[in-house]
């Protein structure tokens, strides 16, 4: 084994020319059974917000399942993408309209993988959204329940109406979402 | 019922990955994190990934691994053929995975509205492709050579000639944003985003390769480039006894 990795550059920000597609924030189509959407802004260290990037998210399905080989209990079937991809506007803002993540059963809480991409970062950044509602599953987390409460309220969605979740991310400075190293 | 957990993936060497905050490129200045990552061991999550094979057939149309066709007529610049191979670390071929291109027109612009470089526009030139690896790992794209722009980073700050890539592997662990360079670039010694790469080894395995072979006589020049994902752990029955 080598190792020899391919290093990771910036996206830069004109990435929405190959980086994009229409639909991309749809993980499940509008109006579907449990749909809900998250929505928030990105910003930086001076609280502008980041017009320039990129949210992807990975999570799995409602069951706690991926359709994914290396699941194992043997991929789902159930052809649920579990992927969804949102550029940021003009007002940093995103959304992704998914479905709730079941637990995986194995003591974590439901929560979605997160990828921030922007000109300005040389690597990705990696954070997940976990879920008001869910006070203990939150509480038994191991990520969770491993960081000081004013780190993990970053975290946590935040109700923002019916199927409606705010999730903002702040890059850098006050309020600084907790990011993970993978 | 106690779900199992598979093999993670190793983490990068040091000096592999640029460091988020890197002075020399002014924009990591108000967006790299000021607090160090939370080491988040790999889980079900990380070790499964997007494949954005099934479900997505609209996802890739019939000219995008070919990015001089898109248009009514031939783009200008130098028509070029970038391939490789997708691996990972322990060399295994990555098949069926998304490969992503985004570049410059041959005059150095990007046809996106803040782009304010005085560079032409070119109508038949949009610059963005995506292809699948096949079953050995194999991506290949025709475009045009991209020229290099001035981008205001610094005095006289020129980018070199560069393609962005996007790949995401099999698993969430292994997503990669990287650029491709072209060889003996003028260009990459005051370049900060290039030289944000620590190793001066890794850095050079961002550079394509000049492939005489794989030129199209009186049509292409060739340049090769294999990009190197993350390998899994070795799971404990696999270990070396030694």
């Amino acid at each position: 084994m080598s190792d020899l990795l391919t290093p990771s550059q910036t996206v830069g920000p004109f990435l929405s020319i190959g980086l994009t597609w229409s639909g991309g924030h749809l993980v499940v189509p509008e109006g579907s059974p449990g749909a809900i959407r998250i929505s928030g802004i990105v910003r930086d260290g001076s609280g502008a917000p980041v017009p320039d990037g990129v949210i992807e998210t990975w999570q799995a399905d409602a069951d706690g399942r991926f359709d994914h080989p290396d699941d194992p209990r043997g991929a789902s079937g159930s052809g649920f993408a579990g992927f969804g991809r949102c550029p940021t506007d003009g007002e940093g803002r995103y959304q992704i309209v998914t479905v709730k993540p079941g637990a995986l059963g194995d003591g974590q809480a439901p929560h979605i993988d997160v990828t921030v991409l922007a000109r300005g970062l040389l690597d990705r950044l990696v954070t997940r959204i976990y879920f008001p509602d869910e006070a203990e599953a939150n509480a038994a987390d191991p990520l969770l329940s491993s960081l000081p409460p004013e780190r993990a309220a970053t975290l946590l969605a935040e109700p923002a109406g019916e199927g409606e979740l705010r999730f903002d991310i702040r890059l850098q400075g006050e309020g600084e979402t907790v990011f993970l190293q993978i | 019922m106690t779900l199992a957990q598979p093999a993670g993936y190793r983490p990068p060497p040091p000096g592999t990955h640029p460091p988020l905050d890197h002075p020399g490129y002014k924009s990591t200045g108000l967006r790299a994190p000021s607090q160090a990552p939370i080491v988040l061991p790999n889980r079900l999550t990380e070790v499964t990934g997007p494949l954005l094979t099934a479900g997505h057939d609209d996802l890739i149309g019939p000219s995008d691994h070919d990015l001089t066709t898109q248009h009514a007529g031939e783009p200008i610049g130098q028509r070029i053929v970038v391939f490789g191979r997708v691996l990972d670390s322990d060399g295994r071929p990555v098949p069926d995975t998304l490969v992503e291109v985004w570049q410059a027109n041959a005059s150095g612009r990007y046809p996106h509205k803040n782009d304010n470089w005085a560079g032409a526009l070119d109508p038949n030139f949009t610059g963005g492709g995506r292809v699948l690896t096949n079953n050995k790992g194999e991506y290949s794209f025709t475009t045009i050579k991209p020229g290099a722009y001035p981008w205001g980073n610094h005095h006289n700050a020129w980018r070199p000639a560069h393609i962005h890539f996007s790949l995401f592997g099999r698993a969430f662990t292994q997503r990669l944003v990287t650029q491709m360079y072209f060889p003996d670039d003028p260009l990459f010694d005051q370049d900060p985003i290039f030289n944000s790469v620590p190793d001066p080894k890794a850095r050079r395995r961002m550079i394509s390769t000049f492939d005489l072979e794989a030129t199209r006589p009186e049509w292409a020049l060739a340049y090769r480039w294999d990009i190197v994902l993350r390998g899994r752990e070795q799971t404990p029955f696999e270990e070396p006894h030694e």
